[in-house]
């Protein structure tokens, strides 16, 4: 009788528990949420009003037949991740061979200092580009931009590829060359080919940070080199703006299709975050 | 005859590969970091640039007491929003680890932290703001004047950092709890444990190291943010970030802002250590724990042999 009764407890406070921590994941998924869901709501509001009195498109129609600054800032940011992130995977890829196979000097020194631009607050990089820059009498623009991003984007790079390289049998190469293959050959033929995958998450990987990145940029853009981000604090700093909810409903959109392509990694990138 | 890398072609190569991604940090991270903490040790002159002789007067004017109190309020604000966001993750993230659902659950938690950070505050904006949404239901309620903004406060921008950083806590948490033998809470709870007990005491100390990591992943950013108080504080929520952009945009302080910038750095490089060294020995409590496993194993088949004994 006791016993049952200790049972039952036990399957009750399991019951309890368990809905506990569902109840605050419910709860967290929300409060992730519901900002996202209002601002999409409201770029269909016909008024700059926050009672939803209609529905309309034209704040879309605004963003894209009548927002040439915003569109300008947008390219930019494209053109500052597409080089970026293509100086990073190559110069990346290229360190995390390196290190992994080859006794080098310096090669602890690299490997630490890699590490770094990850862990420090953005504000630190950004302060300490824009000082670098100025005491050389560098112009603020799109090239410190480029420079800046390059340099944030290196670590992911380096480590997403470092980690593709733990999984590469180096006796592979070894068959290559006893073969006649020579480092070129072996290097394009036999390493590229099977890491691609790490050095495309790499990519990947530095296009979203460098589109996404406000606070570095924001110290080392000069004038009229507005990235998007930069864009729109500057339309934010004065209020609610509705031509921003219609860029905020597709930015959000374009977030979820990249979620769902890499849905299948998404376990390791959590691991690697 | 198998090809074996000669000692020095290696050492060539291996500087081929490594020295253009080493160069570049060099001379874009490391020497601009270096500049900062010789700044520190200077003074500014009258053109915003700075001048000698070394001195530690930027390191004193940081304990004046305009910025004491900005330093201190930055350390509650971090504190506080760090405690909020390790609150929720660990039951938010044990639930995703027990959960069948788990890449679609991932996916949701990915999207906002993906989605744009600006984009993101904006979206708060949007709640808070005096015409926001927010504040016109809790007028309607009454329980909020007309006109009044739920923003420009230390509320909101503990709020929002939450909003923002939360993921950084809930993913590090997710993965941790994820290898957890939910088992061991069964055998703990067998062997007489409250569920209380059993999480206290066997599942906090199996993933010790998710914390720690999640801590640090989530008061760094904090830490040094910038844009959070700058869009959704007000007057009396400058933070450290804040103060850094001021002295260098505004006031053109240069050796100010370095050492608040060396300041914010030294401590985000000892969290992060704290938390290198703090995983290190959880590696040995993991072999510890595996022994307890094992145990609490044995017990339970004893268990097992005196029930059907009985």
């Amino acid at each position: 009788m006791k016993e049952h009764d200790i049972e039952r407890l036990h399957a009750r406070n399991n019951q309890v528990h368990l809905s506990f921590s569902n109840i605050m994941l419910v709860f967290v998924l929300f409060f992730l949420f519901i900002p996202l869901i209002v601002v999409v709501t409201y770029s269909f509001n016909e008024t700059k009003e926050m009672n939803f009195t209609g529905f309309t498109l034209q704040w879309y129609k605004k963003l894209f037949t009548d927002s040439s600054a915003l569109w300008a800032a947008f390219t930019n940011s494209l053109l500052v991740a597409m080089l970026s992130s293509i100086t990073a995977t190559i110069l990346g890829s290229m360190a995390a061979i390196g290190i992994k196979w080859y006794q080098f000097k310096a090669r602890k020194a690299i490997i630490s200092v890699s590490y770094l631009p990850m862990v420090l607050p953005e504000v630190i990089v950004g302060v300490s580009m824009l000082i670098f820059f100025s005491s050389l009498n560098i112009n603020l623009g799109l090239f410190t931009i480029y420079i800046a991003h390059t340099t944030f984007n290196l670590p992911f790079v380096f480590l997403l590829v470092s980690a593709r390289l733990d999984e590469f049998d180096y006796s592979t190469i070894e068959a290559a060359r006893d073969l006649g293959a020579t480092e070129t050959q072996s290097l394009f033929k036999v390493v590229i080919p099977s890491i691609l995958p790490g050095i495309l998450s790499g990519l990947l990987m530095s296009v979203t940070m460098s589109l996404e990145d406000f606070v570095i940029t924001f110290f080392v853009t000069g004038a009229g080199s507005d990235t998007l981000p930069l864009y729109v604090y500057s339309q934010i700093r004065y209020g609610v703006s509705p031509v921003i909810n219609a860029l905020s409903m597709i930015v959000i959109l374009g977030t979820m299709a990249l979620a769902w392509v890499c849905k299948s990694f998404l376990k390791t990138i959590a691991a690697n975050s | 005859m198998k090809w074996r890398p000669s000692e020095l072609r290696v050492r060539k190569l291996g500087m081929i590969y490594s020295y253009p991604m080493g160069v570049w940090l060099l001379v874009f991270f490391v020497i601009p970091l270096a500049i900062i903490f010789l700044y520190s040790f200077l003074t500014r002159d009258i053109y915003g640039t700075v001048k000698y002789p070394f001195t530690l007067s930027a390191y004193q004017a940081m304990f004046s007491k305009s910025y004491g109190v900005v330093l201190f309020r930055t350390i509650w604000i971090t504190v506080l929003s760090t405690v909020l966001c390790l609150l929720l993750s660990l039951p938010a993230g044990y639930a995703m680890a027990r959960s069948k659902n788990q890449t679609f659950l991932l996916f949701l938690v990915m999207v906002p932290f993906w989605t744009n950070s600006i984009i993101r505050i904006f979206a708060w904006i949007t709640l808070l703001s005096s015409e926001g949404i927010l504040s016109h239901m809790l007028q309607g309620l009454g329980l909020l004047d007309q006109g009044m903004d739920l923003m420009y406060n230390n509320g909101a921008v503990v709020l929002v950092l939450v909003y923002m950083y939360i993921p950084y806590s809930i993913l590090p948490l997710f993965t941790t709890i994820d290898k957890f033998d939910f088992s061991l809470l069964d055998a703990a709870r067998d062997l007489g444990a409250t569920k209380f007990q059993a999480i206290v005491k066997v599942l906090l100390p199996n993933i010790k190291s998710g914390i720690s990591t999640a801590l640090i992943f989530t008061a760094i950013p904090i830490f040094g943010a910038y844009t959070v108080p700058q869009l959704v504080g007000g007057k009396e929520s400058t933070m450290l970030g804040n103060i850094i952009v001021e002295q260098v945009q505004k006031a053109r302080n240069l050796p100010l802002a370095s050492a608040f910038s060396v300041v914010l750095c030294l401590a985000s490089t000892f969290g992060v250590l704290w938390m290198l060294k703090d995983a290190g020995s959880s590696k040995t409590k993991s072999s510890l724990s595996q022994q307890a496993k094992v145990e609490a194993n044995v017990k339970l088949s004893h268990q097992g042999d005196s029930n059907e004994r009985a």
